[in-house]
C-alpha cells in the first residue's frame, strides 16, 4: 500500500514508464546496496524471532526444529493463564509499573521545574553535571553501589539503622521492600538525566509570556500553572504514552540483580520468568508464550496511549 | 535575555517570594548532593582499612589509607579481563553499530528512494513488536553465534529509534551539496563518505557514544549469550565479585545465606575499577549526549 502511494506522490517522475523501476534500480544501485546490511539484520534479527514465535503453539524440541515439531494449539497459553504464577506475576509486574507511574514519572519533571528556576548559571550546571552521571552507569554497579549500602551485615544504612534503634532490618532480602527499592534505584539514576528533554521544552518558552505575566499581577505559581506547564505539555503527554506503552517492560536488568530467593514472591515479572522457564529450565515453548502475551499486550498499549492522545489532540508519536 | 531575567529580579522579590528562592536552591543542591554520595563513599571505602569500614557507618575521606584491596583485584587478575573484552566489544561494536546505522539510514534520508515507505514501516513495526526473549535466542543460537562476541555485537547491531534519529538529521543536509557533488562526478556512495558523514559528524558522536555506552553498560546479553568464563565481560565479573560474594558461583546472591563477604574493601575497589572507564569519558560524553538527547527530541 505504502508503495502505491509513494508511486502516485512522484507522477511527473512515471513519465519515462517501460523499464523505469530497473533503469531506476540501476542508477541509484548504490543506495540499494547500502541499504542491504541493514536491511539484513532487521530481516534476520528482527523478524526471524517473529517467526520464531510459531513455537508458542509447537512442543518445540530443538532436536526436531521448527518443521519437525509437533503443533500443540494453545495448551501452553492454557497452561500459562492458568497456572498459579500468571496472576503473581501479572501483580508484581503492575505494581512496579504503577508505582513508577506514580513516583518515577512526575520525578524529573518536578526537577526540571526546580532547576529552571534556578537563575545562577554555573549552580544550575554544576547540579546538572552531578546529577546526569548515573543514567551512565550500569545497572550492575548501581546494583553494587545498593547491597553495598544496604546489606544487613555491614551496609551503612543498616548500620545506622542499628545505631539508632538496636536491630537490623533486611531491606534486600525482603518482598516489602523490593518494590521501593526498585522505584528508589529508578529515581536515583534516571531522574536527573530525564530533566533534559523537559529543560528543553522549558527553554523554548518565551520570556515575554512571563514578563507580561507578570505585568499582570501573576504570583509564581500562576506563572507555573498557566505559561511553565503548558509549553511542556506535549513533551510530558509523548513521556507518559512511552511509559504506559511499555507498562509489562518492567527492565530486565534491574529486576533480576535486585531479585534473590528470599524476595521472589515480589520481584519475580514477566521478564525475569521468560528468562527462567525459557533460558535457564529450556522450556521453550511455554515461555515463548508467554512471552507473545507481553508483547502483544505492549503493542496494544502503545497504540492505544498513542490513539488516546491524539483524539486529546496531542501530536502522539506515530 | 539572562541580563534581563537577572534585572527582573531585582525590580520584583518579596521575602517570600526569595524564601521560595532560596528552597529550590537547597532542594536541587541536596538532589546533586544525593547523587553523589553513593560514588564518594564507596571510592573512600576502597582507600579504606576493612577496620575503619566495619566500625565507622560513614566517612568520605579514610583515616588510613590503604591499597589492599586493589592489590587483590590486581592479583586475581579477572577484572582486567573483564575491562578487556568490554573494550573490545566496546569498541568493535560500535564500529559495526555506525556502519549498519548509517548506511541503512542514507538511503531511507532520501525523499525520493523507491521503497522508503515500505522500509520505514517495517522499521517501525519491529519497534512495537518483537518476537521476544526465547525465539531471538533460538535465531542466535541456530546461527552459530551462541559463545560468540559477535552474538553480543551484531544482536543490536541497528537500534531503530537512533537510525531514525540519523536519518533525520541527514533529510536535513541541503539537497544542492549532493547536487554540486553529482556534477562533478561523485555517485551516491561518494556523496555519503564525502559530503554526508563529515557534515553529520555532531548526531554521529553523540550516537556513537550511546550504542558505546549501551555496549559498556550491556549486562543480560553477555550473561544470555556467553558462557565461557574467559569472555566474561566486565559487568559479568564486577556481579560475581560483589553481588555473588567473591566468586562463589550461583544463581542466587543471597549474602544472609553465604554470610558475611570476605572483603568490603574489595567489593567497593571492584565497584570503582568497574566505574572509572565510563566516569574518563563522562566529560566528552557529556558534551555530546545534551545535544544527542535534543536531536532525538525533534521529531521529523
Amino acid at each position: 500500500m505504502g508503495k502505491s502511494l509513494s508511486y502516485s506522490k512522484n507522477k511527473p517522475v512515471s513519465s519515462k514508464k517501460s523499464g523505469g523501476f530497473l533503469k531506476y534500480l540501476k542508477q541509484h544501485k548504490w543506495l540499494y546496496l547500502m541499504l542491504l546490511p541493514g536491511a539484513l539484520y532487521f530481516l534476520i534479527f528482527r523478524y526471524m524471532p517473529m517467526g520464531g514465535i510459531i513455537i508458542a503453539f509447537q512442543k518445540y524440541s530443538p532436536f526436531l526444529g521448527i518443521k519437525g515439531s509437533p503443533f500443540v494449539g494453545l495448551t501452553h497459553f492454557k497452561n500459562f493463564f492458568t497456572g498459579a504464577d500468571f496472576w503473581m506475576l501479572l501483580r508484581n509486574t503492575l505494581s512496579i509499573s504503577l508505582l513508577s507511574l506514580v513516583f518515577y514519572f512526575p520525578a524529573p519533571i518536578i526537577l526540571a521545574l526546580l532547576l529552571n528556576e534556578i537563575k545562577h548559571q554555573n549552580y544550575k550546571r554544576t547540579i546538572q553535571t552531578f546529577i546526569y552521571i548515573p543514567h551512565f552507569i550500569s545497572w550492575v554497579i548501581i546494583a553494587s553501589l545498593t547491597y553495598q549500602l544496604f546489606n544487613i551485615n555491614d551496609g551503612i544504612v543498616n548500620m545506622i539503622i542499628k545505631q539508632i534503634s538496636g536491630d537490623t532490618i533486611n531491606i534486600l532480602g525482603s518482598p516489602s521492600y523490593f518494590r521501593g527499592l526498585i522505584i528508589g534505584q529508578s529515581i536515583w539514576k534516571e531522574t536527573g538525566y530525564g530533566t533534559i528533554i523537559f529543560l528543553a521544552a522549558l527553554s523554548g518558552v518565551d520570556m515575554e509570556l512571563y514578563e507580561a505575566a507578570r505585568v499582570d499581577g501573576a504570583n509564581r505559581w500562576r506563572l507555573m500553572w498557566h505559561i511553565t506547564l503548558p509549553a511542556i505539555k506535549a513533551t510530558i503527554i509523548i513521556m507518559l504514552i512511552l511509559r504506559v506503552g511499555s507498562i509489562l517492560n518492567t527492565g530486565y536488568e534491574q529486576i533480576f540483580l535486585m531479585r534473590n530467593s528470599l524476595n521472589m514472591s515480589t520481584a519475580e515479572v514477566f521478564d525475569t520468568y521468560i528468562y527462567q522457564k525459557g533460558i535457564t529450565n529450556a522450556q521453550y515453548s511455554y515461555s515463548t508464550a508467554a512471552g507473545l502475551f507481553k508483547s502483544v499486550v505492549g503493542m496494544i498499549m502503545v497504540l492505544g496511549s498513542n490513539k488516546i492522545a491524539k483524539k486529546a489532540g496531542e501530536s502522539g508519536i506515530y | 535575555m539572562k541580563l534581563k531575567k537577572a534585572h527582573k529580579n531585582k525590580i520584583k522579590s518579596s521575602p517570600a517570594d526569595r524564601a521560595v528562592q532560596i528552597a529550590i536552591y537547597v532542594i536541587v543542591g541536596l538532589v546533586g548532593l544525593i547523587t553523589l554520595l553513593p560514588f564518594l563513599y564507596i571510592i573512600a571505602g576502597s582507600f579504606a582499612t576493612e577496620k575503619e569500614l566495619t566500625e565507622k557507618a560513614f566517612f568520605i575521606i579514610p583515616t588510613e589509607v590503604s591499597l589492599n584491596a586493589y592489590n587483590y583485584i590486581t592479583r586475581t587478575g579477572e577484572i582486567f579481563r573483564g575491562l578487556k573484552n568490554s573494550i573490545f566489544l566496546t569498541v568493535v561494536g560500535t564500529i559495526t553499530n555506525m556502519f549498519f546505522t548509517t548506511t541503512f539510514a542514507y538511503p531511507l534520508s532520501q525523499k525520493d528512494f523507491k521503497g522508503r515507505n515500505v522500509v520505514l514501516n517495517l522499521v517501525i513495526v519491529t519497534m512495537l513488536f518483537s518476537g521476544g526473549m526465547i525465539p531471538t535466542f533460538l535465531v542466535v543460537k541456530n546461527l552459530g553465534l551462541y559463545n560468540s562476541f559477535w552474538s553480543l555485537i551484531l544482536l543490536g547491531a541497528v537500534s531503530p529509534f537512533n537510525m531514525i534519529i540519523i536519518k533525520n538529521f541527514f533529510q536535513e543536509i541541503p539537497a544542492e551539496l549532493k547536487e554540486a557533488a553529482r556534477i562533478d562526478g561523485s555517485n551516491d556512495l561518494g556523496i555519503f563518505v564525502k559530503i554526508i558523514l563529515p557534515l553529520s559528524k555532531p548526531v554521529l558522536a553523540s550516537i556513537s557514544l550511546f550504542y558505546a555506552v549501551g555496549h559498556w553498560n550491556d549486562y543480560f546479553s553477555a550473561m544470555i549469550y556467553l558462557q565461557d568464563p574467559k569472555k566474561e565481560t566486565v559487568q559479568i565479573v564486577l556481579r560475581r565479585i560483589v553481588l555473588l560474594a567473591g566468586g562463589i558461583q550461583t544463581d542466587m546472591f543471597d549474602f544472609d545465606i553465604l554470610g558475611t563477604p570476605p572483603d568490603k574493601a574489595v567489593k567497593m575497589a571492584a565497584t570503582v575499577v568497574a566505574t572509572i572507564p565510563i566516569l574518563a569519558v563522562y566529560p566528552f560524553v557529556q558534551k555530546f549526549f545534551t545535544k544527542g538527547v535534543m536531536v532525538g527530541a525533534v521529531k521529523g
